[in-house]
């Protein structure tokens, strides 16, 4: 891939409007959805209790159900995986036995089939859902002005906005389809979201860092040309290592059990937004915010960055 | 011209020889064994009860790999199979009894010549076992804490003999009651100096005369706090001990909770009923002078008493004052009583609490004595507004009356109790100590054993096909140099595992993710370089200069693009719990070594393979 060459560039910068209304459509999907369905939030998040059971043969879901309900279980049965296995959610409910619902219910299932063998229990108390949803949010928000931070000192603050927006895009679309796709959301998937953030930033930096290395070389091209040249740069690279992370994504969504499943899933869609993103959002964010070569000079002398102008054009 | 200093070269070969051997015992997996010890001190674990031990295991047809005699009085027993170990258990604990105690375990299998170095702890989800977070019931340890004020106050004044008229409790104040200012003031002098940075005093003008209202400062209270945490985490370690749990994980969370991970644990029944329970005892005179049925019926207790209930539902009037509480016990053990067979506790006290007892037994020979079971139970309700109301429960049963026939002392025994099984876990709660306030489970998790083993293969499977798809690729799409990414990679996950080994860390499936994620974007360094290898090569630089150039000006995006993500990691590492820290912690050290192995290293094999040559032609890439 010979990037360089200008006969094979890709115009980008060209292609803005189409990307802005892809991705205003997308973001505005996911904020109704959200507003409309909420997410699916798992047992971390709501509390509750989850019990997944294996049996020696496929397992009669409707026979659970009844069974529960006769104890006057509120009760939400569904196989996990295998026919084999069952997954029963048991909403929170006051009362001193909370602690013991996860037993209560085990011993119901033991005593319609002593085959019957407990492979997971969650119980989780009302409140460390309520604290888990506030300490996500918190460490969302930390990460985020770190971040800001951090580019703000190594760039300029407009290219920490432009990251920031590029982040905010792939996550809310990533949490937007969990959303639409009523996929449960919890523990393992909220961490895929602080991973997507890292991901996405990654790559927008590498698309920024060269951004900043074309504005301080290149003296005659204006600014969307240089970020169009940028981009072009890093599609290579950028598409490489999309390809080797959603490689090894995809062993683990296949692979990885079921419990990893929606984290895979997760990062898989985020890693796709997040590469979309780094090459149309982040950059036209930077154009439409109006950054200028001058903001990224140093404040004296600049005469040293005057080196190898490219043969384009 | 790409010639590296020798000393990269020692360096690089240093750190893979530590990482290799680092990472080496995670090449022997652990075994499933049986530690054996003993729950008193009365029992010793030494070559008989190893004998008797193999004898009953003989007797099953059960095979043993292999048994070891550890230092602090336990024995080791390896099998070859998870499912030996459970019949074994089984055996052992039917064999021995109810005096020692049978814990599954994993039991480290490094060969001696590695011992010293231990592998990755697995954690529970990949191992099985049961994860409970326990909240401190706070408002009642600063009860407790009041009531025993309370007492002190009473004590103090009559020892100065000052004439007070009460002590009473109002919200979270204590009033000591005066007739007049004058012994206001002179109980407030001496009894100042007596609290001072625990206690506050505050004068208070009221209708019988005149009040000091004593208010636990700040200072009391955190302190309170943070010993009620302290000293419960360690009675729930001695009841895990006595559980028999091999290597269980008990460690404060915050201010007010506590983490208690039981590795191996299949029925969490048991060790919920252990570990939650603040069960302890109280003696108290029975008052015979009152009926207590005509009291129930009035609702009239007579001063001095307190109304309480038999097991069989009869009540009972007792003395306020208590002649012993449970925390005085040193040791204690179940049995069945010699005259008529029942179900009983051997009870030892500490020397105080001897001396205590014997004074106030001996004073009391030929009266009733009660014997006061408590519990407490914490219910947590979620209010309207969404906040969260706990109410404690406490149970006081009267399990055991009986007269006072001598002055008891150091060692007695009780009855009264219903079951054999819960004489031994009184005597189980009485030996490990009281807890210095109610906890209660905020969140249970059990993962059984099938799970952890099948979560374990998955983690490992995805890990090695996520890996070679990622070698494929490199190797195919970059050539020599992909080759040379892949040994870098390869480098990256001894390192990761290495360092995980290191610290022992406890590896999750969260954390196996966190490695699989960091080996797809390990490679993003050498992409990176590579291309930008590429791109001089096709603005016609040389081959030599072009590897310069592209190590060298990749180097700056690499590590901007790594803090980034670094950032998103110890932010992930400082808020999350369990599993999220996992994850961000191999996902950390993933970042880091692969800044080492992607850059240094793979730059140290390129220059060898290309560095010495004068005119390289063409590079493989």
């Amino acid at each position: 891939m010979k990037t360089e060459n200008t006969e094979k560039m890709i115009n980008f910068t060209g292609m803005q409007k189409p990307a802005i209304i892809l991705s205003a459509l997308l973001m505005i999907a996911s904020i109704g959805s959200l507003i409309i369905n909420g997410l699916n939030l798992g047992v971390d998040f709501t509390g509750g209790t989850v019990i997944e059971v294996g049996y020696n043969e496929a397992a009669d879901v409707d026979k659970i159900r009844k069974s529960l309900a006769e104890a006057n279980f509120d009760a939400s049965v569904q196989h996990f995986g295998t026919a084999k296995d069952v997954l029963i959610r048991i909403a929170p409910h006051e009362g001193d036995d909370r602690a013991k619902t996860g037993d209560n219910v085990f011993a119901i299932l033991k005593s319609n089939d002593a085959n019957v063998i407990l492979r997971r229990v969650e119980n989780v108390g009302p409140q460390i859902g309520d604290e888990l949803r506030d300490d996500g949010g918190t460490a969302m928000l930390l990460a985020l002005a770190g971040i800001l931070i951090y580019v703000t000192l190594r760039f300029e603050f407009r290219f920490s906005v432009g990251a920031i927006i590029a982040l905010v895009h792939d996550v809310l679309i990533t949490v937007g389809i969990f959303s639409i796709t009523r996929i449960e959301f919890d523990l393992t998937i909220l961490a895929a979201i602080l991973a997507i953030i890292g991901y996405s930033l990654n790559d927008t930096i590498v698309v920024f860092d060269r951004v900043r290395e074309n504005f301080l070389k290149l003296r005659k091209v204006d600014a969307e040309e240089s970020i169009n040249i940028s981009i072009n740069q890093t599609l290579s690279r950028t598409i490489v290592t999309s390809l080797t992370t959603i490689l090894v994504l995809v062993a683990l969504f296949y692979f990885g059990g079921k419990i990893i499943h929606g984290f895979a899933f997760a990062m898989i869609v985020g890693i796709v937004i997040g590469t979309y993103s780094s090459i149309y959002v982040a950059s036209t964010s930077l154009l439409m915010m109006g950054v200028t070569r001058e903001a990224l000079l140093p404040p004296a002398k600049e005469a040293d960055d005057q080196e190898e102008l490219p043969e384009s054009h | 011209m790409n010639r590296y200093p020798l000393w990269k070269y020692i360096l690089l070969i240093v750190i893979t020889v530590a990482g290799l051997i680092l990472a080496l015992p995670n090449l022997y997996p652990a075994q499933p064994a049986v530690q054996v010890s003993s729950s008193s001190s009365d029992f010793a674990v030494d070559n008989n009860t190893l004998e008797s031990i193999k004898t009953a295991l003989t007797k099953k047809g059960i095979t043993v790999k292999d048994t070891e005699m550890l230092e602090d009085n336990k024995i080791l027993i390896r099998f070859n199979s998870p499912d030996t170990q459970l019949n074994a258990a089984e055996t052992i604990k039917e064999s021995l009894g109810n005096n020692y105690i049978t814990a599954l375990n994993l039991a480290p299998a490094t060969p001696k010549w590695l011992r010293g170095l231990n592998p990755m702890n697995l954690g529970l989800d990949l191992r099985g076992g049961v994860h409970f977070l326990m909240e401190v019931d706070m408002k009642s340890a600063i009860d407790k804490s009041l009531t025993r004020h309370t007492e002190e106050f009473r004590t103090f004044l009559r020892e100065k003999k000052i004439n007070y008229l009460g002590v009473k409790r109002v919200a979270d104040d204590l009033i000591i009651q005066f007739k007049s200012t004058e012994l206001r003031d002179q109980a407030r002098q001496e009894i100042k100096s007596q609290y001072r940075n625990e206690i506050d005093f505050t004068d208070e003008e009221t209708a019988k005369g005149a009040a000091l209202k004593a208010t636990l400062t700040e200072t009391n209270i955190k302190n309170t706090k943070r010993f009620a945490l302290q000293q419960n985490i360690t009675t729930l370690r001695k009841r895990v001990n006595e559980l028999g749990v091999a290597e269980p994980v008990i460690q404060q969370q915050g201010l007010e909770r506590i983490v208690v991970q039981l590795p191996g644990v299949q029925d969490p029944t048991v060790a919920k009923e252990i570990l939650g329970t603040t069960a302890t005892l109280e003696f108290r005179l029975v008052d015979e002078g009152n009926d207590a049925y005509s009291a129930q019926a009035s609702g009239r207790i007579p001063p001095g008493d307190q109304l309480f209930m038999e097991r069989n539902g009869n009540p009972i009037l007792l003395k306020s004052r208590v002649m012993l509480t449970g925390d005085y016990i040193t040791d204690a053990s179940s049995g069945f009583d010699q005259r008529d067979q029942q179900p009983s506790v051997t009870i030892v006290l500490d020397g105080k609490g001897a001396k205590l007892f014997a004074k106030a037994t001996g004073a009391n020979v030929q009266k009733l004595m009660g014997v006061v079971f408590i519990e407490h139970k914490t219910v947590v309700t979620k209010q309207e507004d969404g906040s969260f109301k706990k109410d404690t429960k406490v149970s006081r049963e009267v399990i055991n009356v009986a007269r006072i026939q001598e002055q008891l002392s150091k060692r007695f025994q009780i009855t009264g109790l219903d079951s054999p099984q819960e004489s031994y876990n009184l005597a189980l709660l009485l030996r490990a100590g009281a807890l210095a306030a109610p906890v209660y489970i905020v969140e249970e998790r059990t993962i059984g054993p099938s799970l952890g083993a099948d979560n374990i293969s998955a983690g490992f499977k995805s890990v090695i096909i996520g890996f070679v798809l990622v070698l494929i690729f490199m190797a195919v799409y970059y050539r020599v140099f992909g080759l040379v990414a892949n040994l870098a990679l390869t480098l990256n996950l001894v390192l990761i595992v290495a360092v995980l080994s290191m610290l022992q860390a406890t590896l999750t499936l969260p954390g196996i993710a966190g490695i699989v994620l960091t080996v797809g974007m390990a490679v993003d360094a050498n992409v990176l370089i590579y291309e930008r290898i590429k791109e001089e090569l096709s603005n016609g630089v040389t081959p030599q200069a072009a590897i310069q150039a592209g190590y060298d000006k990749a180097f700056s995006t690499i590590a901007d693009a790594n803090i980034t993500t670094l950032i998103a990691a110890i932010v992930l590492f400082g808020m999350g719990t369990g599993p999220i820290k996992g994850f961000a912690i191999t996902l950390a050290i993933g970042i880091a070594s692969s800044m080492f192995t992607a850059i240094m290293g793979t730059r140290a094999v390129i220059n060898l393979i290309y560095g010495g040559q004068k005119r390289v032609k063409k590079l493989h890439i």
